[in-house]
């Protein structure tokens, strides 16, 4: 889950991390306001999870209450990455002695935490070579010590080096009782008083944890929002799938091919899609079912792919199962083509899922004259039989 | 003699009166692997399809003398389950359960680590040694794991369970049979990588050729490159990388930490072009395999 930066910053601000001074304006007037109680010059930043925020022009300053009106008012207008800005975080510009970057994630290499600084702060950091690396364990609590080592290797001494390993260590602390999979800020800067402040900050939460960080979620309302922004396709997928907890069917990604798909989840997925692009073949969607899905879903999902308008014909392919049943997903792709008053046989230009019950699946596709391929034929043979189907 | 498990192997299901863990369980002792015990804290004394149920690990480790675990618990409690299997000395941890925390995750395999112990998955299928055992739920009932895995020559790990039955499925109806497979788990922090592992592989004097299933994303692939590299290995590798579409489409941005931590790795074609440049026998297709271990073995 992204979690945008003025709800990121309130987590921060709990763990006693420094934030400038600010407030969200939704119109050009209480920028105006807003610029005005400040009585300094200000930064604008418009509130989206798309990251390349200030090459896009979503980030403004404004001297004056006026300018930071006008500003506003532009920003308000603009769309950046298909976001449009709704919110705006209005904070006091800060100024800056030096800035830095830091990062916290887990490193697949290393299975542990990673923290990563960089004296080349700013937009351009990832090109940067010096960065400081040291790794922590999620096992609470972080030692203070590698704060010490990144902001050594990053060139503070006396009290600006013991600020920032402070700060160091609140951030990894943050990190880890958020169940964060991210924690950047860019920059992270030291104002002319030595003062550290977290000027901007990309946050980023497991999902697969989020089931017991359900008091930081009220915290968060404008990241609360953004997950229900959803395309109503993806949306419905959604809603279907949480509709019956047996089996996953809906992880549904839309384009604008005439070839429904219904793939192995995964692995197989990504093996199928590959061998349908390489066919020449279009596809219409992404869609992944696994983990042995109901009847009633697959049928729904069926339907949903097929009322794309730009969709023909349906392909339903999957890796020999194990756990999934061959013959539900054939009884739910069959109903789901009947209910629309269309003709399987039709429809279905090829059905390729062996595996558990494949006998009484077969049986089912026999009936409705549905031709299918077994273990013996191989899911790039069965992705190029599609073809003769067009 | 395969690696990781073998007929010998005694495993135990942490989890077992839930619904798919009682599921293959049934189906683990009909394709004849030793689940000698069960457990689900709070419903020892029960039995499941004649497999005694305990409330710890210890327990049941001691009255059986367990040496792997599967742990198959929802994910809210598979931390404790692991540090748990840990505690109680087992050495083989092979993790179903998907969807854990990352931080837990974490914390189980540094667990792991300092107790010598290994880990397989999270997110996996399991590991399965045809004719001899299973430790795991890959392939399904005992008779579809017949139909789809037959003894032989050559080693998988596979990063999706899914396809590991697929490809072996493949090589078995081409006549070539396997040695152990390994689903290394899906998720992108697992407790066995396939650098991890080849050294086991290399050891296993039943084994004459790896199949590896290589997915987008992490590092495993390009690790497993510079291995090769710089060292030599008496074993030839045949891979398929899936999701190559992902170079063509736009993929998921990570944020600056993702790019430096991976520094620019972890793109299919990549991949692909590091295996081969190491000596690995690249599969174009899924359905090229079965011919390229036959040529290269």
């Amino acid at each position: 889950m992204k979690i945008l930066e003025i709800d990121a910053k309130t987590i921060l601000s709990k763990h006693s991390l420094a934030i400038p001074q600010g407030t969200v304006v939704t119109s050009p007037m209480e920028a105006f306001n807003a610029a005005d109680s400040l009585s300094r010059p200000v930064v604008l930043k418009v509130q989206i999870p798309s990251s390349g925020r200030m090459k896009a022009g979503g980030v403004k300053f404004a001297q004056t209450p006026d300018e930071a009106k006008n500003e506003a008012a532009v920003l308000l207008q603009t769309t950046i990455n298909n976001y449009s800005a709704n919110n705006i975080l209005l904070e006091e510009k800060l100024s800056v002695n030096s800035e830095i970057f830091l990062g916290i994630t887990y490193d697949a290499d290393s299975r542990t935490g990673v923290i990563l600084g960089s004296v080349s702060g700013g937009i351009d950091v990832e090109k940067s070579d010096k960065i400081a690396r040291a790794i922590f364990s999620p096992q609470l609590p972080p030692p203070d010590y590698i704060g010490r080592q990144i902001a050594i290797e990053l060139g503070y001494e006396s009290k600006d080096l013991l600020n920032l390993s402070r700060i160091i260590t609140a951030l990894v602390t943050c990190f880890i009782q958020s169940d964060a999979l991210l924690l950047e800020v860019n920059p992270l800067i030291l104002t002319s008083d030595h003062e550290w402040v977290i000027a901007d900050v990309h946050m980023e939460l497991d999902d697969d944890a989020l089931f017991r960080q359900k008091e930081l979620l009220k915290h968060v309302p404008y990241s609360n929002d953004l997950v229900l922004q959803t395309s109503d396709f993806e949306q419905l997928a959604k809603e279907i799938d949480s509709s019956d907890h047996r089996g996953v069917a809906g992880r549904l990604v839309a384009f604008d091919g005439n070839l429904g798909m219904l793939m192995g989840g995964g692995g197989a997925s990504m093996t199928i899609f590959d061998a349908v692009l390489n066919a020449g073949l279009n596809p219409a969607n992404y869609c992944e079912i696994g983990g042995n899905p109901s009847v009633k879903k697959v049928k729904e999902l069926t339907k949903l792919i097929l009322q794309q308008p730009s969709v023909d014909k349906l392909a339903v392919i999957m890796n020999v199962v194990s756990n999934t049943r061959t013959d539900l997903v054939a009884r739910g792709v069959i109903k789901g083509i009947v209910e629309l008053g269309l003709i399987p046989k039709d429809v279905i230009s090829v059905f390729r899922i062996p595996g558990s019950w494949e006998k009484e699946g077969y049986d089912i596709l026999d009936h409705y004259k549905v031709s299918y391929f077994g273990r013996e034929t191989s899911i790039d043979e069965a992705v190029d039989s599609i073809k003769c189907r067009f | 003699m395969p690696i990781l498990a073998d007929s010998n192997s005694r495993i135990i299901v942490q989890g077992i009166t839930g619904r798919e863990a009682s599921v293959f369980t049934k189906e683990s002792i009909q394709y004849g692997a030793q689940i000698v015990a069960g457990v689900t804290p709070g419903k020892g004394g029960q039995t499941i399809h004649n497999v005694q149920v305990f409330d710890t690990v210890q327990a049941a480790k001691q009255s059986h003398n367990a040496d792997a675990t599967v742990i198959a618990v929802p994910a809210p409690f598979v931390r404790d389950a692991a540090l748990e299997a840990l505690a109680a000395e087992i050495k083989l941890l092979v993790i179903v359960t998907e969807r854990i925390p990352r931080r837990d995750v974490v914390t189980i395999i540094e667990n792991a680590t300092q107790l010598d112990a290994r880990v397989i998955g999270p997110n996996t299928l399991g590991v399965i040694s045809p004719n001899r055992t299973r430790i795991g739920m890959c392939g399904g009932n005992a008779k579809d794991v017949r139909r789809a895995y037959m003894q032989g020559p050559v080693g998988i790990m596979s990063r999706s369970g899914g396809m590991m039955t697929e490809i072996a499925n493949q090589l078995t109806q081409s006549g070539i049979g396997q040695s152990t497979c390994v689903s290394i788990g899906g998720d992108p922090i697992v407790g066995s990588t396939f650098l991890d592992l080849l050294p086991l592989y290399e050891k296993d004097q039943e084994t004459k050729a790896l199949v590896l299933f290589c997915e987008p994303g992490g590092t495993m692939e390009e690790r497993l490159s510079e291995y090769l590299n710089a060292n030599s290995c008496r074993l030839p590798i045949v891979a398929f990388i899936a999701g190559r579409f992902a170079d063509r489409m736009q993929g998921i941005r990570f944020g600056h930490a993702g790019a430096i931590v991976e520094r620019g790795r972890g793109s299919p074609s990549d991949k692909a072009r590091l295996l081969r440049n190491s000596g690995v026998y690249v599969a174009e297709k899924l359905s090229d395999i079965p011919q390229l271990v036959k040529e290269n073995t």
